[in-house]
């Protein structure tokens, strides 16, 4: 199975699960992951809009397709996400914000603010009736 | 006054700043510095696109056309591009304990991430310079 006998990662068994902060980390991992493939269909987007209005139909018809949209909206929260929990990561980078209290705050706050801005985005995008 | 040398290090080891991994802090670093200028760069990608929803194909094209949007795309596809190579490798190395899957997975993500970084970038130019 391995090559070493250490202990290794993930050490998921000395864990207590599913407190907040726990949470955050295993989401920071899975959008991270989901945005790198996501940013594969921003390769097609920019790929199509040089090809021709005849290739980008064929995009902004995948992207607007029930598929699409599902994908779209996944990705938007994981883009805002991780660039909430990021921040959060760069804050705590310098410091600050390690008392258990603030963790688990913090992390709180991330979730519900990356949730807020993500509808505050579809909100954005269904009320210019761009998606309909 | 103790018979014990403060530091085991050897000075050179200290000077080099690789650490036991030989690899220092360059991964870690540039994970944050490219995560800093992402910050910036998403933001603006968001507005971007909701820019371009609102119009149709010669709106967007025209858009993503305009010197600064050409710049700023092209800085934010080479710095995700980036910082996903960084974080895709990290939970590779967690994750995948056999070796020559790690290793054959590891170069797979930086032959698709350079692919992908490359063709985004002459798709930007394409569009900027109108070819």
């Amino acid at each position: 199975m391995t090559d070493t006998q250490r202990p290794l990662s993930p050490h998921l068994s000395v864990y207590k699960m599913w407190q907040a902060h726990l949470v955050t980390s295993i989401l920071h991992r899975a959008t991270g992951t989901a945005l790198s493939v996501g940013l594969l269909l921003m390769v097609w987007g920019l790929l199509a809009l040089a090809g021709g209005a005849e290739h980008f139909a064929r995009f902004t018809a995948f992207a607007g397709s029930p598929i699409g949209i599902i994908l779209l909206v996944g990705w938007s929260w994981s883009l805002l996400f991780h660039l909430c929990n990021g921040v959060r990561h760069l804050i705590e980078d310098g410091g600050y914000g390690y008392q258990i209290v603030q963790f688990r705050r913090s992390s709180w706050a991330v979730i519900i603010v990356s949730a807020l801005l993500t509808v505050a985005v579809w909100a954005c995008v269904l009320t210019r009736g761009v998606v309909a | 006054m103790s018979a014990y040398p403060k530091e085991y290090r050897d000075p050179l080891k200290k000077a080099r700043g690789l650490g036991s991994a030989q690899h220092g802090v360059g991964h870690w670093w540039a994970q944050r510095v490219t995560a800093v200028a992402l910050v910036i760069l998403s933001l603006w990608l968001v507005s971007l696109v909701l820019r371009v929803l609102r119009g149709d194909y010669a709106t967007a094209h025209d858009l993503a056309a305009r010197p600064w949007n050409a710049v700023l795309l092209i800085a934010f596809v080479v710095a995700s591009f980036w910082h996903a190579v960084l974080g895709l490798q990290v939970i590779v190395e967690d994750y995948v304990h056999v070796r020559w899957k790690e290793v054959a997975l590891l170069m797979a993500i930086k032959f698709i991430a350079v692919l992908g970084a490359l063709a985004s970038v002459l798709a930007v130019l394409r569009i900027a310079l109108g070819a």
